[in-house]
């Protein structure tokens, strides 16, 4: 569904990313961990198209795509953001903002979609006339989950999508994701650097160390603690302390 | 729907429709407008001189242009509610036509310059790049200009009159808007939220269309009623040059530049259209101030 070879990204004189490659099959879900600034989310924002300056070879569906994406690609693929209080319009409601995504690929039928697709990320219907600011932080990732499918994607990636939410309301969001991808067959790339995170939602697990994939290495592997290499381990040993305070 | 516009139906806190919704956000924001003191008295003193000056052939008690030099720079008095100017035409009457000629090239500037710089700012900001550089350094052009010579000179190349004159300060006032709405867009055009409406496809024209001109607006609005009093002194001053309103339409920046060296004897001959402009713009002022907290959603 998604292969990425040799995916490289440079800002200027600086290549944050030095040669990805990734594959992900249809229905699958991939989890890339990292610590920040290893360029997991640059990767992501290459696959999404919000940036341009990479080289490389992203098959998509098994259609290379370009820098340039066409609108037939954004209703294939959707993103959600790591901030939620950022990532939705301060002055649309929400309602404004679902309809938005049906709107741009001329999908009628938005009464009825708008109010399925709130149901489906457990919102209640009186959020839909809100604004943002009025909802909470769980409240409105579940908005951003709603808008990333309402126009019925095929492949959703997820760029840290618990990370700026507490902790109860990590384990919601995170089980919402679990239920929709098995609802709907999505296919997923999650980043996160949260270890715990990845490997409760994604079978396999790509660790990034400097722009470069070190490790890709299974859930079940990881939770065992049959890494390869140092940096995985490293890493682990870092969420393993911090879940279980000695 | 019996419960129509009721205030329990526009206060519904569960819209169950998008009108319901729409409708009780503008009678929210109403209340809040109504709830500013200073606001409203702008918005009644707004509406009004436009009442006022729409109502002109009924209110006034003379005619605005006839000239009666036996009884010029005449007291205020029953005859003349607030005297005679230097050709004796009863002031009164000029001041009610007068808003006509003055309020009507204000709104017709402001509703030229507003989307003009708007839209040029929107689009460098979002754009970047060369569309960027040359869109800036065309305003760069205009705002280095002496926004008065410019508007002389652009007058004199048309013909001298309202419309010529309501062109040559749009033409004059459009580059602080352009530049206000580009700083506006930079901050926004990052953000994860038009990321995430680039991501759902929508064309560029869209996105600034829908999505970042209306952020832009609130602070344009407060930028436009600040200059507003400087729109009606730029007019007075192109038809003190003999560029803008041809005597004797009423202008009140024309009656003031005429009057003003009977400032000292007869005070009231140009103080009364001086009062007018003043009471105009703070009314401008007023309700611009008050439109902006009501424009922004989370001031709530």
């Amino acid at each position: 569904m998604i292969k990425v070879e040799q995916l490289r990204v440079r800002f200027g004189d600086n290549e944050v990313v030095k040669g990805v490659s990734i594959h992900v099959p249809a229905g699958g879900s991939f989890g890339i961990v990292g610590e920040s600034g290893s360029g997991k989310s640059t990767v992501l924002r290459a696959l999404s198209g919000l940036n341009d300056a990479w080289t490389g070879n992203i098959t998509i569906d098994g259609q290379s795509v370009g820098p340039r994406r066409n609108r037939a690609f954004f209703q294939k693929v959707q993103m959600v953001f790591q901030d939620p209080y950022g990532s939705l319009h301060p002055r649309q409601t929400i309602d404004r903002i679902l309809s938005e995504p049906l709107l741009v690929h001329g999908i009628g039928d938005i009464e009825r979609r708008i109010e399925t697709a709130l149901a489906e990320v457990a919102l209640p219907s009186a959020a839909r006339f809100r604004y943002p600011h009025q909802l909470s932080g769980g409240q409105r990732q579940r908005v951003a989950i709603a808008r990333a499918l309402i126009a019925e994607p095929e492949i959703l990636l997820l760029d840290e999508p618990t990370s700026a939410l507490d902790v109860s309301v990590q384990a919601e969001i995170l089980n919402l994701l679990a239920d929709l991808r098995e609802r709907r067959q999505l296919t997923y790339i999650l980043v996160s650097h949260n270890l715990a995170v990845v490997s409760h939602l994604c079978p396999t697990v790509g660790v990034m160390l400097g722009g470069q994939m070190v490790e890709v290495i299974s859930a079940e592997d990881l939770r065992a603690g049959k890494t390869q290499h140092p940096h995985t381990s490293e890493l682990r040993a870092l969420s393993v302390g911090l879940e279980e305070p000695a | 729907m019996s419960a129509a516009f009721s205030q329990a139906w526009l206060l519904d806190e569960t819209p169950a429709s998008r009108s319901q919704a729409a409708w009780g956000r503008r009678y929210r924001a109403w209340l809040d407008l109504r709830s500013n003191p200073l606001a409203m008295i702008g918005l009644v003193v707004v509406v009004a001189f436009v009442i006022l000056s729409l109502a002109a052939p009924l209110l006034a008690t003379h005619d605005p242009g006839v000239q009666n030099l036996t009884n010029r720079l005449a007291k205020p008095s029953v005859a003349h509610w607030l005297g005679t100017d230097e050709l004796g035409r009863d002031i009164y009457s000029r001041i009610l036509y007068g808003g006509r000629v003055t309020l009507g090239m204000v709104i017709a500037v402001v509703l030229l310059v507003a989307p003009l710089g708007l839209a040029v700012g929107c689009i460098a900001g979002y754009s970047g790049g060369a569309v960027d550089r040359i869109l800036m350094r065309v305003t760069d052009v205009f705002l280095a200009f002496p926004r008065l010579i410019l508007a002389l000179a652009f007058v004199a190349a048309l013909k001298p009159g309202v419309e010529s004159a309501v062109l040559a300060i749009a033409l004059t006032a459009w580059p602080p808007y352009a530049r206000l709405a580009r700083a506006e867009t930079m901050t926004v055009r990052n953000s994860d939220f038009i990321a995430a409406c680039r991501l759902t496809g929508a064309p560029a024209g869209r996105i600034v269309l829908r999505h970042i001109a209306p952020l832009c607006v609130p602070s344009l609005v407060v930028r436009i009623t600040l200059d507003m009093s400087s729109i009606i002194i730029t007019a007075a001053s192109l038809g003190f040059l003999g560029m803008g309103a041809q005597p004797p339409s009423p202008e009140w920046g024309a009656m003031i530049a005429t009057a003003k060296r009977f400032i000292f004897e007869q005070w009231w001959v140009p103080t009364i259209p001086g009062l007018a402009i003043f009471m105009a713009s703070l009314a401008f002022n007023f309700l611009g101030d008050g439109l902006r907290d009501v424009l922004d959603p989370k001031q709530r």
